[in-house]
């Protein structure tokens, strides 16, 4: 019946219960949307680590991630990757040659990282062949074939069928070069990626620096989902015990950072917003038990203990911060899931997007982890926004109360 | 034994510049089954003396019993059980719940202690029915009259079966009409149930109607008369 009663109560004034109810709503609303959004931010962002820069699990020389030395090098790479597809959860894997080296055209030069692929492997890896804007991605066709990003094919002042000279170290320790046809460029959207990486075919890379082409620096691993990471990456370390094996978390820390910190960002945020709603529900039943003194005064006067009238007070204030948040929280699901499928086009601030390393159609993206933890803060929120007007409930002396 | 048992009673408050004394040296007994008005002008001490017996207030000296129980000097959660259990209020301003119906107005204090659910409608009903309510018992305050709401008033103090009923001025808020009504059932209900009453009131129908008039001035019982 205490329930019921303090139910009911919340309905005696509704214009003030809709109005903090209302602003309940739009504060868990924000607070989940912005959370979801930032979560698809997030999210888009490791999959383009995983999907175009990165890949799942790589595996290298040791040493070689922290030198990048050519010495360095996987000398069966094709038995090395033969091995690897047949562990479970693999569902990709690619060699690469990794050079870092310098790119000149006819007006400039910069220092580039020069990633040799073998095309039809890689695609399976990595979806860089999605991004081309220009031209066509790497093929069988043509020698000396060199795929580049937007970002540098403006820094070198290129563009299609141009020819850049690219200058590496071969397995004599002699510096050679060898000129390339620019015949695809890529945009990702990541612009200090598309800056700084070069892709050619495994092949003519070898030819160049005098590889067998059997030897690779890194043979990169895409997986089935990016939960089996930690369970396949121990059975690529266990099949080859000599070599690095490193997930995408530790070859790219940043990108582990960055979930977190947006979590704990988000989470902050949310407590903010809480903070904030709960100054307003604590004003408002204090406005409550102003009003309702006589009666309080009469419920004790008749028997009613302090946990009882503590308890009501209490469920009040929780009722009225949870109907607030459920109506948030649901509907910022609802919208997060329409959302979810049809983007949010932040066509303005692409560039500035781009530049972050982010992409400017975000997907928002909820847990339902995430849902259930805002539930609990909704709730902890409503329990101890209840405390001080509670409190002052149980401090009236019901002999004057019931005067008032 | 007395029901009601009021020793060398003492209420002294802090005055801006001197001490107040609201009740100053008071003793009665009140008998089951009495039917007492206690009146006096504003100021005299009656409502203090009605929130003391009623376990609403401590006294600064004295003692009270109910039923041989001195309940000054219990702690507030012993003082609000005990009040619960034994003490059936009454209030000047009605004080009925808003959001509940009669029956649940009536039926609260039954839930308060924790009595099931097929005693709690029964009571209610008999209660209801007992004060010409029977028919208006889904209604809620706000569509009922002063009377009506004020004979809910006295059915949810009866629902408790208490020891006696403490009533603070009851029909100060009653026309003429209302007054009467209420004071027929109250009267009833003592006649045939022997429900102690205790009324505070400057109403001279509810003195009229009284048993037993007690009459306090300046915190001092100056009379007290059996009719």
């Amino acid at each position: 019946m205490i329930s019921s009663f303090a139910w009911r109560n919340l309905w005696r004034n509704k214009l003030r219960s809709i109005v903090i109810i209302t602003a309940v709503t739009l504060g868990i609303f924000a607070g989940i949307f912005l959370m979801a959004f930032m979560n698809g931010m997030v999210n888009d962002r490791i999959q383009t680590i995983i999907g175009t820069e990165i890949s799942h699990i790589q595996i290298h020389r040791p040493g070689f991630v922290e030198s990048d030395l050519f010495t360095l090098r996987i000398a069966n790479a094709d038995s090395v990757v033969d091995v690897v597809k047949s562990i479970p959860n693999v569902s990709a894997a690619s060699k690469r040659i990794v050079i870092n080296s310098m790119a000149a055209s006819a007006e400039t030069g910069t220092g580039v990282k020069i990633t040799g692929v073998d095309p039809e492997s890689e695609k399976k890896v990595t979806r860089l062949y999605t991004k081309i804007i220009e031209g066509k991605y790497l093929d069988g066709t043509g020698k000396n074939s060199i795929v580049i990003g937007e970002t540098l094919a403006k820094k070198l002042k290129v563009g299609l069928k141009y020819k850049i000279i690219i200058t590496v170290q071969d397995v004599n320790n002699n510096i050679t070069g060898g000129a390339f046809r620019v015949v695809g460029i890529y945009r990702t959207d990541n612009n200090m990626f598309d800056g700084a990486n070069i892709y050619v075919r495994n092949s003519d890379i070898s030819a160049l620096t005098g590889l067998d082409g059997k030897e690779a620096h890194e043979v990169a691993i895409l997986l089935s989902n990016n939960d089996a990471t930690e369970e396949a990456g121990k059975s690529v370390a266990a099949s080859f015990p000599q070599l690095e094996v490193k997930d995408w978390l530790r070859i790219s820390p940043e990108a582990g950072y960055l979930v977190s910190a947006m979590n704990q960002y988000m989470y902050i945020f949310m407590v903010v917003i809480l903070l904030a709603l709960c100054f307003g529900i604590i004003n408002t039943m204090l406005m409550v038990i102003m009003e309702r003194v006589r009666e309080l005064g009469m419920l004790m006067a008749i028997g009613m203990n302090k946990l009882k009238v503590f308890m009501m007070i209490m469920l009040e204030t929780v009722y009225l911060s949870l109907t607030g948040g459920v109506l948030g929280i649901v509907g910022g699901y609802f919208v997060t899931r329409y959302f979810e499928h049809a983007g949010i086009n932040l066509y303005f601030w692409k560039e500035a997007f781009a530049s972050m390393g982010y992409s400017a159609m975000v997907y928002p993206v909820i847990e339902p982890g995430t849902m259930i933890i805002v539930t609990i803060m909704v709730i902890v929120t409503g329990i101890f926004s209840s405390l001080y007007p509670a409190y002052r409930a149980l401090k009236l002396n019901p002999s004057q109360a019931i005067r008032s | 034994m007395s029901i009601i048992e009021i020793k060398d009673l003492h209420k002294v408050y802090d005055g801006k510049s001197l001490p107040v004394y609201a009740v100053n040296g008071i003793d009665i007994k009140i008998e089951a089954g009495e039917f007492t008005a206690v009146v006096g002008p504003s100021g005299s001490g009656k409502t203090t003396l009605l929130n003391i017996v009623g376990g609403l207030d401590e006294p600064t000296e004295g003692e009270v019993f109910i039923d041989g129980v001195k309940i000054t000097g219990l702690s507030g959660r012993e003082k609000t059980d005990f009040r619960m259990k034994n003490i059936g209020f009454v209030f000047q301003a009605y004080n009925l719940i808003p959001v509940f119906t009669a029956k649940e107005n009536v039926e609260f204090i039954l839930h308060l202690q924790g009595k099931p659910k097929a005693e709690r409608e029964k009571r209610t009903k008999e209660l209801l029915e007992a004060v010409g309510l029977g028919d208006r018992m889904d209604s809620r305050p706000n569509k009922l009259s002063g009377g009506q709401q004020q004979r809910v008033a006295v059915a949810r103090a009866l629902a408790s079966k208490p020891k006696f009923i403490l009533a603070d001025e009851p029909t100060a808020n009653l026309d003429s009409k209302s007054t009467d009504n209420l004071l027929e059932i109250m009267e009833k209900l003592n006649r045939e149930e022997n429900i102690t009453f205790l009324f505070s009131t400057h109403d001279q129908r509810v003195v009229s109607k009284a048993r037993r008039v007690i009459t306090i001035q300046d915190g001092v019982v100056v009379s007290d008369i059996r009719k």
